[in-house]
């Protein structure tokens, strides 16, 4: 409720001082239809023990489409996407996925956490965790046949990580479990894939071999959302920016969100009045 | 002569101890010998013995099955208070009729862990207090009461101690009937089907729980049906284990498994066998003398067991690792003997027969003797021979190629250090001195290739090539008088 209030009031105040955001580069995704949209989030405010952390956030992705999500340490990035997915609540707000509700269409979304989620010394083997992505598909009761492990080879095969299938993860070097995360999201043979900073403790090899691999993924028109924290390689990776602090600074084609001015009202001082606000509603909260 | 005696000794004692500890219990129970006991238990003609018997196989098959997702989850802790929490609702299970009611039992158990787990959940949802905090607070306040309730009613009850609810602190298996067992093979029977079917579900909430949850699984409902399996498992194993040692014998055969394997269902299949054994060891122990009671020597039974795993395990056994890491240090050694043997040769141009010790210890600035113990390893290991008395070493054909092996990859090293790594030439030497005993053949080749087959090292020294390694092989055995360095 407290949340609620403080969020529409902080929006209305905060409003004019993004209205010359360039959210105008949507357009052309309006055309589509509803269920065309792979990713559309309208109004969405999430709180972490009552302090606001993603604030009324909207958002319409275009059909294939590589999307870099970027902005500041504790701009919200990871929240966005766990709460999209509905891993964390939101206060108000919905997401959809191709015109349905997140929550409801998950078998068209592919899900890469971060590494360090999870415990890497899980006696499982690179085999049982890719086939982890078909689980989705097969539904109760049913065990991964034969087809199942075939198609898990595959995914193995396309991250290069098909000779490790029978080691156990924890004998994996830091990009080669990312690999297998991204062959387990493959795996789940989605349309949309979201994917929480798969480019962190990855040696180069790895990171130029995940980046090839998303753009085959874009180029067969599979849309692409990455949580990325390197500013260097944004704009030659990703052909759309989200630029994100607690709310959408901008969003569109890196050709015009790229800029410096756009950046510095990510990285610089401008929100401090919305995370003063937010610090007021968590007091009030307590 | 002294290990002899000492071994005598200690058997001895072995055969004499169990007599004893007989001896002093004669006065009162005069009947029943221990052989006679073992007899029977082994026999299992006595329905009592049956039932314990299979009560602690049931046991250690559920709580080995559900202790390995206790453990993978790192939800030790949590079995551990769920175990303490239930003693009240089994106290409350006997006040109902005050008879030891199974059914009633288990209705009273489960109610009191489930509203243990929810008062955990509150205080760190509510505060901001840790679960491991919560968890401790739980688990004694609610054994305070439910310890408050059964001495409440052994008093009440004219004949407390016959009541047999004391019989749950510390557990006794014969104390296992008929109804428990069909109460114990329900559950067990249950769990297990349940675990079947729903593997993969488990499987994957436990490893990537976020994951899973958009995989479209209902995390929720699954960590609470385990956590009532779990609730389940405790009070079926507190009549033979006892509330105090249950979450031992939830933990310990899973941690045993983990040790041995990297796989789930393996590690599930491992802490079921280590349960069972556990649990028939405990009954069987306690069976042999009247008052024993079951639960701590089924925990100890599978902490042995944990003790072996811990010192044998193959792969992270600390005896494996030990002896791991002494070969190797073993063949860094011997390694390291036949370069100093190559160094010799080289020094000389390979001209003359083998390397006399006394060459050996000046290389290595070490005692004739050492240099003597070292040329010996050689030996035992078929890579040199020693002639002359044992003062000349001859290196055999595997000897000579290991020895040009070593020497190649620390010089391929060093120059892969200063060409490519821009080390200075001086300081290269020592960290070569560790790489050479790892490089692997592949590496050396790739090594090699890199640096275009270069000829010397940074000191000018030739590096040995494949074909020297070979020429050492080539020459003739039956001249063994012949040094294989020399050309």
């Amino acid at each position: 409720m407290i949340i609620n209030a403080a969020a529409g009031s902080g929006s209305k105040s905060e409003n004019p001082r993004f209205a010359a955001m360039p959210e105008s580069t949507n357009q052309p995704t309006q055309k589509l239809s509803p269920s065309e949209i792979p990713l559309e989030v309208h109004d969405m405010t999430v709180a972490y023990h009552k302090k606001p952390v993603l604030w009324g956030i909207d958002l319409s992705v275009p059909p294939g489409s590589l999307v870099g999500i970027i902005g500041p340490n504790g701009a919200g990035k990871s929240t966005l996407i766990k709460s999209i997915l509905g891993l964390l609540p939101a206060s108000s707000g919905w997401a959809k996925v191709f015109g349905v509700p997140a929550r409801k269409n998950l078998k068209r979304v592919g899900y890469v956490p971060q590494r360090e989620s999870v415990d890497w010394d899980f006696p499982v083997n690179v085999m049982d965790v890719v086939l982890m992505g078909r689980y989705g598909r097969l539904g109760l009761f049913k065990r991964p046949s034969k087809a199942d492990r075939d198609f898990a080879r595959e995914c193995l095969d396309k991250v290069k990580m098909l000779p490790y299938a029978n080691r156990q993860i924890s004998n994996l070097s830091g990009g080669q479990q990312q690999r297998v995360f991204l062959a387990r999201a493959l795996a789940q043979e989605s349309d949309l894939y979201l994917m929480d900073e798969p480019f962190v403790g990855v040696d180069a090899a790895t990171e130029s071999a995940i980046i090839t691999l998303l753009k085959e993924l874009q180029s067969k028109g599979k849309t692409i959302l990455v949580v990325h924290h390197d500013l260097g390689t944004a704009k030659e990776y990703f052909d759309h920016l989200l630029l994100l602090n607690m709310r959408v600074v901008a969003f569109g084609k890196t050709s015009e969100t790229f800029t410096l001015d756009l950046l510095q009202k990510t990285y610089g001082g401008r929100l401090t009045i919305l995370s003063e606000v937010a610090e007021a509603v968590r007091e009030r909260g307590q | 002569m002294n290990v002899r005696r000492w071994i005598t000794f200690s058997l001895l004692c072995l055969v004499l101890l169990p007599l004893t500890a007989h001896a002093s219990s004669i006065g009162d129970l005069s009947d029943t010998s221990l052989g006679e006991q073992v007899k029977r238990f082994l026999s299992l003609k006595d329905p009592s013995v049956r039932y314990a018997l299979l009560g602690s196989i049931l046991l250690g098959i559920n709580c080995g099955m559900l202790g390995s997702f206790i453990v993978v989850r790192k939800l030790s802790l949590m079995g551990d208070a769920l175990s303490h929490a239930v003693l009240p609702g089994v106290a409350m299970g006997f006040l109902w009729n005050m008879e030891k009611d199974p059914v009633a039992i288990l209705i009273g158990a489960v109610i009191a862990g489930l509203l243990g787990s929810f008062v955990v959940n509150l205080i760190t949802h509510t505060t901001r207090l840790k679960e491991d905090t919560a968890l401790g607070m739980v688990l004694a306040g609610f054994f305070a009461v439910g310890i408050c309730l059964v001495s409440m009613i052994q008093r009440r009850v004219q004949n407390g101690n016959q009541s047999g609810i004391d019989k749950y602190l510390f557990g006794q298996a014969a104390a296992i009937n008929t109804d428990d067992v069909f109460l114990m093979a329900i559950v067990t029977i249950s769990a297990l089907v349940v675990m079947g079917v729903f593997y993969k579900e488990f499987l994957v909430s436990s490893f990537d729980p976020g994951f899973a949850g958009v995989s479209g699984l209902p995390v929720k409902f699954f960590h609470y049906l385990l956590m009532l399996l779990l609730a389940f498992s405790v009070v079926i194993a507190l009549q033979a284990v006892g509330v105090v040692l249950v979450s031992a014998m939830l933990i310990t055969p899973a941690a045993t498994a983990y040790l041995l394997t990297d796989r789930l269902h393996r590690m599930i299949s491992m802490a079921m066998i280590f349960g069972v054994v556990s649990g028939a060891i405990g009954c069987f122990i306690s069976f042999l003398k009247p008052g024993l009671p079951t639960g701590p020597f089924m925990v100890l039974a599978a902490s042995l067991c944990f003790f072996g795993a811990f010192l044998f395990g193959p792969r992270h056994g600390v005896v494996m690792r030990w002896w791991r890491q002494l070969s190797r240090s073993h063949k860094v050694q011997r390694e390291n003997t036949l370069k100093a043997v190559y160094q010799v040769l080289e020094e000389r141009e390979f001209k003359g027969e083998g390397v006399s010790l006394r060459e050996l210890a000046q290389r290595r600035r070490e005692t004739i003797e050492e240099a003597r113990q070292q040329s010996l390893a050689l030996v035992r290991n078929r890579l040199a021979s020693l002639h002359e008395d044992g003062n000349l070493i001859l290196l055999n054909p595997d000897g000579w190629q290991r020895a040009c092996a070593i020497v190649r990859n620390h010089r391929l090293w060093e120059l892969y250090l200063t060409n490519a790594a821009d080390y200075p030439a001086d300081h290269v030497h020592e960290d070569a001195e560790k790489i050479e005993h790892v490089l692997g053949e592949e590496v050396v080749r790739q090594l090699e290739r890199r640096l275009d087959y270069a000829k010397t090292d940074p000191h000018g020294k030739p590096i040995p090539s494949l074909d020297d390694l070979q020429r050492g092989s080539g020459i003739s055995q039956h001249d063994d008088l012949v040094g294989y360095g020399q050309n």
